[in-house]
């Protein structure tokens, strides 16, 4: 913060939670580490500088460190968030990081949200059903400009975990499919080019696991780092859904 | 000892790797994606501004075509290209773009009437055709004619991804993931898979595949400023390079973006630009006009980057405790074109500098961001010199973009050569010929090889630190093979490059894991990525000229009479410090487009001997052709259509031009 004196600059202490599920022997444990603060310092920087400095064990995931890509969910003093973005200007000097919850653990801060990714995927068939193929030699369909906003609106979520992790439900239930899986339908479910009815979305969403699970708790939007409209998505889902089971 | 086998073998789950996958899978040959991360985390995701293809929807896009798509590249790469490989490449543009519409990209769409856009500065009203209302929109980007940019808001490169990656997982290819290809297995000059480590547990595997296709992106962490992911690290084309026989092409061709925040290096998209956004000097003058009058601040990338290093040191630059940079200001686009087409632009800002684009300009300067070079193929993608070796995308040299890439050719190459490389893989694979006969016993020997090498760096206790040689190394780098390269300095990086070499024969692991031991992947790496920075230094020292983005001030000419020519970089023998050069000649007498002024830039280069005698043929052609339509006089100048895969070959529709 622009208060604090650019040339004696903080002490920071980040205490990491450590465990390494392949080793037997270790158990969950808090380390912490010092290092002094540098302007524009952000997690990936300061934990790099871990790594490289102090600690040459300790494992934790970037990929774009430009908060494009969704590695580095984690959580930040409790909260899941991207620890790419976060500036530790805006954090207390003590800082504390853990591994994202619900997910499986491959060690320290890392996280195996692929495999969850993938499950996912498999599971809601998260991909355009449609009968026909394209010519591609043709010019393409029509779409609404404005629907092909809002479908783009849905479709930014970088799929980071961090809504599953701040989910009540998730927490409660490994089967649940959390505000990104109920978000990517409900971007389906909009998009003229997926051949589905609600029908359909019912046989895959339309019960406790799906969009019946959710508390409305508020978890996934607050933490949500792309800002998307989950909550909405989600009881806008559920009405749809109720309809579709009453029918 | 483990060994899997597939048909094929995809390194990388980026957008190339998941297309050629797909591509194989469709014509009914297995696929294994090997994969550093989950494929949807891939640095594909990061391209944010579009992907070009004529489709001439919106009205400034009007006359748009192949032909133009095809001028505006090779200017670009001045004429550093494979004009052959470029025609390739924007006749399937289009239909990769339509394909992704199929398949459900969001892309963003044209509204019909009127509307205001920012051009050279000032708000102009442009009205769009009913007739194109729905239709993929575009945008302007650098170095084009025409508004060819196709996009998805600024997060083209995401949409795509996400679309392409989850088909993937519709077409049940298999990912296998945090797993890292760290050798070829390759016998007599062909190649039969690679030697995979599992980066959680450590265990090596050897995937043996009747073809092997390398995805695995740009090597831009060979810089210290960078816009590049971390997993950037040029992996896929050391691995080639380790083998002696794939040979590197035109390593030194590495391109400069000119808007990275500064001074993190994150990108902000040429698409601030192409909307109108304009490049400010310290003292607020808009200084890109004085130097490039035609095109401004929408000069090609290497000439943008260039200009503005050169204005800063004339000491225009602002300042700031981190050093000077120039300012990007959009705050003329308004509010509401930032928020709908510029919101990971917005995200960006206000993340990482705390300040918001529509009322404040953003602190830019140019840092590395693309690797021309790579890998060496042929215009099928395989490698001319390892047969069964494949590359698509940055990791490869396929060399459609020459010395200099455009804006919105990258992400476009991604899906257009996975679609082509991919069908030639699976012809590759349809040929008995070419069926895997390979011994357990050279898997086993290459297997051996590499557990030898990580023990060696885990056991040998030498004094060495990777991640201090690393950093060594990206310094060499960003100051002396940057964008403004001079003999001296070259001549010194490379030196200091051997010198690291020799060191980095000497590392020591302090953490011993066998495991997930992040120190001893940077170990690892770090002995192949030096081999990359000296093809890269050894390359620009050798190359006495100008061209695209390889810059001397030494040899401020594009010399086509001496260099138009392209550099091979082979590493024969691992004691070796340095890459053995060579150079094969483009061929100026089937070129459709000699060697001239690129319409921006220098304006003096040393002509070729035979520049004027191709022009000459060129002329009787098209006298010879007078009244026949494009696509005869084009077939006339140069045939490719045979080079393409006989699913690509038909002719793109628009709206303006029905199928001829």
């Amino acid at each position: 913060m622009s208060t604090r004196d650019p040339d004696r600059p903080r002490g920071l202490r980040i205490e990491v939670l450590r465990h390494n599920p392949a080793d037997s022997a270790s158990r969950p444990r808090l380390q912490g580490y010092d290092l002094a603060e540098a302007p524009g310092m952000t997690l990936f920087i300061a934990l790099n500088e871990i790594r490289e400095t102090q600690d040459p064990s300790l494992q934790f995931d970037f990929v774009c460190r430009a908060g494009i890509c969704g590695s580095c969910g984690m959580l930040i003093n409790g909260r899941p968030g991207l620890a790419c973005r976060t500036l530790t200007q805006d954090l207390d000097a003590h800082i504390r990081l853990a591994p994202l919850p619900v997910f499986e653990l491959i060690g320290d801060l890392s996280v195996n949200t692929g495999k969850w990714m993938r499950a996912m995927g498999e599971r809601l068939q998260s991909w355009l059903h449609d009968g026909s193929a394209a010519d591609v030699d043709r010019v393409e369909a029509a779409m609404d400009p404005d629907l092909a906003d809002e479908i783009y609106e849905l479709d930014r979520c970088i799929e980071c975990g961090c809504c599953v992790a701040a989910c009540g439900t998730a927490r409660m239930r490994a089967d649940f499919v959390g505000a990104v899986g109920l978000n990517r339908i409900a971007r389906f479910r909009l998009d003229p080019r997926d051949g589905r009815g609600d029908g359909d979305f019912y046989e895959l969403i339309g019960d406790d696991q799906g969009v019946f699970g959710c508390m409305a708790l508020l978890g996934c939007q607050d933490v949500c780092p792309k800002d998307l409209p989950l909550q909405a998505q989600i009881a806008f889902l559920r009405r749809s859904m109720a309809r579709q089971g009453f029918g | 000892m483990k060994i899997r086998y597939t048909d094929v073998l995809v390194v990388g789950g980026g957008l190339a790797g998941l297309r050629m996958a797909i591509a194989v899978r469709r014509r009914g040959h297995e696929a294994v994606i090997l994969s550093l991360v989950p494929p949807k985390r891939s640095h594909s995701a990061a391209a944010q501004g579009g992907m070009q293809a004529s489709l001439a929807n919106v009205i400034q896009g009007q006359g748009d075509n192949e032909d133009v798509h095809f001028e505006d590249t090779v200017r670009g790469s001045d004429w550093g290209a494979d004009q052959e490989v470029v025609r390739m490449f924007v006749h399937t543009a289009p239909k990769a773009v339509r394909e992704l519409a199929a398949w459900g990209v969001p892309w963003s769409r044209v509204r019909k009437g009127e509307r205001e856009v920012v051009i050279n500065g000032e708000r102009v009203g442009v009205t769009e055709r009913d007739a194109a209302h729905g239709l993929v929109a575009q945008r302007q980007f650098g170095g084009t004619r025409k508004w060819r940019t196709c996009y998805a808001s600024d997060g083209t490169g995401h949409a795509m991804l996400y679309t392409v990656s989850d088909l993937a997982i519709a077409a049940a290819i298999p990912v296998h993931e945090r797993m890292e290809a760290i050798a070829l297995i390759h016998d007599a000059g062909r190649c039969h898979g690679a030697v995979v480590r599992n980066l959680m547990t450590g265990e090596l595997t050897a995937y043996v595949a009747k073809a092997s296709a390398l995805a695995t992106g740009g090597a831009g962490r060979l810089y210290r400023v960078t816009t590049n992911a971390v997993i950037c690290e040029g992996m896929g084309q050391a691995i080639a390079l380790d083998t002696g026989v794939a040979a590197l092409g035109n390593m030194e061709a590495v391109q400069f973006h000119p808007t990275g925040i500064f001074p993190a290096g994150i990108l902000v998209t040429e698409g601030c630009r192409g909307d109108g956004g304009l490049l400010l000097d310290g003292d607020g003058h808009r200084f890109m006009p004085d130097y490039e009058p035609e095109k401004r601040e929408l000069a090609s990338r290497d000439v943008v980057s260039r200009r503005m290093e050169q204005h800063i040191a004339a000491g225009k630059g602002a300042r700031s405790r981190f050093g000077e940079h120039l300012w990007l200001d959009i705050t003329l686009l308004g509010r509401e074109h930032i928020e709908r087409n510029l919101r990971e632009v917005q995200e960006i800002c206000r993340n990482f500098l705390g300040i918001d684009p529509v009322t404040e300009p953003i602190p830019v300067r140019p840092a590395q961001h693309y690797t021309m070079g790579g890998i060496r193929t042929d215009h099928t993608g395989e490698s001319p010199t390892l047969k069964g070796l494949f590359a698509a995308g940055e990791v490869a040299c396929w060399d459609m973009h020459g010395f200099n890439r455009l804006g919105g050719n990258s992400v476009a190459e991604t899906v257009v050569a996975g679609m082509i490389v991919g069908e030639s893989i699976a012809d590759f694979c349809d040929r008995s010929a070419n069926d895997a006969v390979v011994s357990t016993g050279l898997a086993r020997d290459f297997l051996g090889r590499e557990q030898v090498r990580l023990d060696g760096l885990l056991k040998g206790g030498g004094g060495e630190n990777a991640n201090a040689l690393k950093a060594a190394m990206q310094k060499v780098m960003t100051d002396k093979v940057g964008i403004f390269r001079h003999g001296e300095a070259l001549a010194a990086a490379v030196e200091e490059l051997q010198q690291l070499v020799e060191r980095s024969r000497h590392l020591g692991v302090g953490y011993k894991a066998a495991g997930a031991n992040p120190e001893l992947v940077v170990a690892y790496r770090l002995q192949l990525m030096l081999r990359l920075a000296l093809c890269t230094a050894a390359g620009a020292l050798a190359r006495t000229e100008s061209r695209g983005a390889h810059y001397r001030d030494d040899y401020p000419r594009r010399n086509d009479e001496a260099w138009l020519q392209r550099t091979l970089a082979l590493w024969p023998d691992p004691a070796d410090t340095l890459p053995t050069l060579d150079y094969e000649a483009l061929d100026i007498s089937s070129m459709e487009l000699p060697p001239g002024w690129r319409g921006y830039g220098a304006r003096d280069h040393i002509a070729h001997p035979d520049a004027q005698l191709r022009q000459a043929d060129i002329d009787h052609v098209k006298v010879e052709q007078a009244g026949a339509d494009r696509f005869a006089l084009q077939e006339a100048l140069m045939p490719f259509r045979h080079l393409l895969p006989e699913r690509y070959r038909g002719p793109n529709e628009r709206l303006a031009e029905g199928m001829s």
